[in-house]
């Protein structure tokens, strides 16, 4: 007796992946070895990429406008592969503007920049609260925002993808790109943290 | 063509096709009927709408919309915004 | 954090669609690391390659997520979501047929 296409739908999700390469593989659609070669070129992406533009647009005022000019054309300077990657918008914190990115509708976020989305960012109660409490979401890491600082929650509901170019911290005056970029961290770059030292 | 521009004030049509039938949209609840402010014209791009049940998509311009959260939720702080991304079939002059 | 001028959100929201939603507004985030799994990365390759090849758009993606019913979306992972939605999908534009994914299936439950 067949399955009715809601059953087949239900199966075990590991079962329908096997399935489903197996199947695509077949006809010539897909590749194992396909798949393993995308999984080491998507691990490859992480939020280093994303520290050292950063860290550059902290050390140079000429990338720095570029970047916030076209953030594809300047990631891409710092080695993030963005063909066929959805254009990058580039968020300035300001000393009166704090920015926060969020997909409420599901999960669109920078990963040529900064790798896999973390699970927090996929979560139903950071995607409902981030537009309507977000000082309640900063406060999950212990952030706060000195008075005086509002904050612009992004969005991201259509072509483009956000990264935030935090402020660069006090007490940072002298220090080197390398040094600035190992402590900027994947949340400084959505929103939910600040860089400190 | 865009039609709109930046610091123009816009409504979201109060309109909510998910009523009507399977539809893929990307304009919030939450936005729907709301005013705003144009801040940007990010480009133009083909409708999700469509490409999402693999039609024929036109090309429509994508705009940078600003809102206040307290004119959408009573808990909002004065001074935020949200700054949303929305196409131009979902945008009128208010 | 309640208030008095809040307004229900309209009955034809889809349920996918969480900005605001009151229900989360004292869940807390989660904001541990999780690290994914080995099913994890294979479906998300899959979705890109299936993208790359123009068999399949990340629109058609989201889609077939928002198309489960509300209390599976919310008992699936996020990647669960992903392979359902990548079967509904192939499926529905006849690259595969249920024919085939029964047969594939029995084929998979033999092997651990």
């Amino acid at each position: 007796m067949s399955l009715s296409e809601t059953e087949l739908l239900h199966a075990p999700a590991e079962a329908l992946l096997v399935a489903i390469r197996d199947l695509l593989e077949a006809k010539g659609i897909v590749s194992t070895a396909e798949i393993a070669e995308r999984i080491a070129i998507t691990d490859a992406a992480s939020p280093r990429i994303g520290a050292a533009i950063v860290a550059r647009a902290w050390t140079d005022p000429d990338y720095r406008a570029r970047l916030l000019a076209n953030g594809s054309a300047a990631a891409e300077e710092m080695g993030a592969s963005m063909r066929g990657a959805p254009p990058l918008g580039v968020l300035e914190n300001t000393k009166s503007v704090h920015h926060l990115v969020v997909c409420t509708l599901c999960s669109c976020y920078p990963r040529a920049v900064l790798g896999y989305p973390p699970f927090w960012f996929k979560s139903a109660a950071y995607r409902a609260r981030a537009v309507r409490d977000p000082r309640g979401v900063l406060a999950e890491w212990n952030t706060t925002l000195p008075d005086g600082v509002s904050i612009r929650i992004v969005d991201s509901t259509a072509d483009y993808r956000w990264m935030v170019l935090p402020r660069r911290p006090l007490g940072t005056e002298d220090w080197s790109a390398d040094r600035l970029a190992a402590i900027v961290r994947e949340g400084d770059m959505i929103g939910v943290t600040v860089p400190s030292i | 063509m865009s039609t709109l521009a930046p610091g123009q004030i816009v409504r979201v049509r109060d309109d909510w096709p998910e009523a009507r039938g399977p539809v893929h949209i990307r304009t919030p609840h939450y936005l729907r009927g709301r005013i705003g402010t144009i801040r940007k014209i990010l480009g133009r791009f083909a409708n999700p709408e469509d490409l999402a049940f693999a039609r024929p998509a036109p090309s429509l311009t994508l705009y940078h919309v600003a809102f206040d959260p307290a004119s959408l939720w009573g808990d909002a702080k004065a001074g935020d915004e949200i700054l949303v991304e929305l196409y131009e079939s979902w945008l009128e002059e208010a | 954090m309640a208030d008095a001028a809040e307004t229900e959100p309209n009955p034809a929201r889809a349920h996918h669609d969480l900005g605001g939603i009151a229900k989360y507004m004292c869940e807390a985030v989660d904001t541990e690391p999780h690290e994914l799994t080995e099913f994890d990365r294979e479906v998300d390759a899959l979705r890109q390659l299936l993208g790359m090849k123009r068999v399949m758009s990340v629109d058609e993606l989201r889609r077939g997520i928002e198309a489960i019913q509300e209390a599976e979306y919310h008992a699936r992972s996020y990647y669960q979501r992903w392979i359902r939605s990548i079967a509904d999908n192939l499926l529905r534009k006849g690259v595969i047929t249920t024919a085939e994914l029964e047969a594939a299936l029995a084929n998979s439950r033999m092997c651990p």
